[in-house]
């Protein structure tokens, strides 16, 4: 299979680069803030799921010397899940760590996000505050890291 | 050799429940929690994360208070959960290059694009302990400043413009996998560095420690350290596209060493690398010093030292394959033993039988114990 395709129908995958950027947000807040974002705009949508949440493990690979060849730097727990609406779309749910309820709820709205009456909604009630909380903690962050800028000088030895 | 025995299964028991109450201590102390652990004791987390092989903070957590603060035994539990777990694949290759740095120094350039940030950092701390910590309090605000949003390009990055430090391999087939395929010897760089990472830190800083001291000298320059979050991302086979999975935090080393050249090649720089989970430099930095060493042949080097010798290196540097070896020791060798005993009282006859003039000991309770 090439990579950016739909598997079912090999077709291309539309607005990929904006559904990821939406599942990167999605994957990075927790399960009740997500769950917060989604009820405020549940109609009670029927969903199947076509894979319940499960946990397993994913292998981190680095590359030697920071651009080299790939290595396993070692395992991190995932959980995966994956929702169908009814009206077909399928979204996938793969997040780090044990919270099923999250890869569930990732899934959820990466379903609606790809149905074009729901993606707004899905951008401003439910990203956009993650995207507004992620950039603050994010600057923070770096504020503080800033502020241990360090500018050392070499001091130039005696005659004697 | 061990001997299975049958009994001491109540004794078992009301040792573990001993254990329980042991580990939960005076009752009139609160309890810990994995929030308080994750949070106060984040560099157990992490190393517990690195060497357990598995980057879950909440599980380390809960291995640090299970084990009662025995690293060793939590990455011995993480190591036995991750076993329960199915593999879903292996994820893109982290891109340490576009970092989100916390800390980032260099002992070789003072002058590094994006600027030295020292970050939480034990340096030029004196190493005094703290008394006023002792009854918690209210801690300052740190202090910000505005960040310029460049990006910190690495060391290896600048100096391989200039030709002067060597290039990192092509990609060159299958990535070994040591938790699939045991250890065989010679081992590639990708094996090693995989056994490195999950190695022992203890051990590993003793190994790094000899070559500074001569056995296998490298050289070494900490060219950069940097620590940080890195995205984490994954192709997904039923959704046809690369998700991502979220960020980790890790630690890097370039450790840049001594010239290599050839008949072919001008005399550059050659590297050490470390790479392991969490905030965890003086990992990092040991795993850098002894990658570089097992690299001795590779770069046409006298071997001959331990830090050196890839076999002795790669299967020692695990601390549960160690601990498993050492302390079974203290299970019963009870037919062993005795096979042992036998064989030294016939030794022991001879030796009298030859030496009339050495008394003979009288028969002690030691045949009873064993028997």
């Amino acid at each position: 299979m090439t990579p950016d395709t739909d598997p079912a129908s090999g077709n291309p995958l539309p607005d990929l680069a904006k559904r990821r950027d939406a599942l990167a947000v999605l994957a990075r807040a927790d399960s009740k803030e997500i769950a917060a974002g989604l009820r405020q705009l549940d109609d009670g949508l029927a969903y199947s799921e076509p894979r319940a949440p499960e946990v397993g493990l994913v292998m981190l690979r680095g590359r030697i010397g920071s651009r080299g060849a790939p290595f396993n730097a070692g395992e991190a727990t995932v959980t995966r899940a994956a929702v169908q609406l009814s009206s077909g779309e399928t979204g996938f749910g793969y997040v780090l760590g044990r919270d099923r309820e999250k890869a569930r709820l990732v899934a959820l709205c990466d379903a609606l996000w790809q149905l074009k009456d729901k993606r707004e909604a899905v951008e401003t009630r439910i990203l956009a505050p993650l995207r507004r909380k992620q950039k603050e903690k994010t600057d923070l962050a770096r504020a503080r890291t800033a502020a241990t800028k360090v500018d050392f000088f070499t001091l130039v030895r005696g005659e004697d | 050799m061990y001997v299975a025995v049958k009994g001491g299964e109540r004794a078992i028991d009301n040792a573990h429940k001993l254990l329980a109450d042991a580990r939960r201590g005076d009752r009139a102390v609160p309890e810990i929690s994995l929030d308080q652990i994750d949070n106060q004791l984040a560099l157990a987390v992490d190393r517990v994360m690195s060497e357990g092989s598995l980057y879950d903070r909440e599980l380390a957590a809960l291995a640090i208070k299970q084990a009662r603060g025995d690293l060793i035994e939590a990455i011995f539990l993480l190591r036995a959960y991750r076993t329960t777990l199915p593999r879903f694949g292996a994820s893109e290759p982290l891109e340490t290059g576009s970092m989100d740095i916390r800390r980032r120094v260099s002992a070789t350039f003072k002058d590094l694009p994006g600027g030295q940030v020292l970050g939480p950092t034990f340096d030029y701390t004196h190493r005094l302990l703290d008394h006023a910590l002792a009854d918690g309090g209210e801690i300052e605000e740190p202090a910000t400043a505005s960040a310029d949003g460049a990006r910190f390009r690495s060391v290896a990055e600048l100096l391989a413009d200039d030709g002067l430090i060597e290039g990192d391999e092509a990609p060159a087939g299958e990535v070994g996998d040591l938790t699939r395929e045991p250890l065989s010897f010679p081992a590639g760089r990708d094996l090693r560095l995989q056994n490195l990472a999950r190695g022992d830190e203890g051990f590993l800083l003793a190994l790094g420690y000899s070559t500074q001291r001569g056995f296998g000298r490298t050289h070494p320059f900490a060219g950069e350290i940097r620590y940080g979050s890195v995205d984490v991302e994954f192709f997904a086979e039923d959704a046809g596209f690369t998700v991502p999975l979220g960020t980790i935090f890790m630690t890097e080393c370039q450790m840049v060493n001594q010239f290599a050249g050839s008949a072919t090649r001008a005399p550059c720089f050659t590297r050490g690398y470390g790479l392991v989970f969490g905030q965890s430099e003086r990992k990092a930095m040991a795993m850098a010093l002894v990658d570089r060493s097992l690299r001795a042949r590779e770069l046409g080097e006298e071997t001959g030292s331990p830090a050196q010798d890839e076999e002795f290196v790669l299967s020692h540097s695990d601390n549960v394959q160690a601990t498993g070896f050492v302390e079974h020791l203290k299970l019963p060798h009870y037919v062993d033993f005795q096979s042992e005993l036998g064989l030294l009282r016939k030794l022991q006859a001879e030796f009298h039988a030859a030496n009339p003039q050495i008394d003979t000991p009288k028969d002690s309770a030691m045949q009873d114990a064993a028997e």
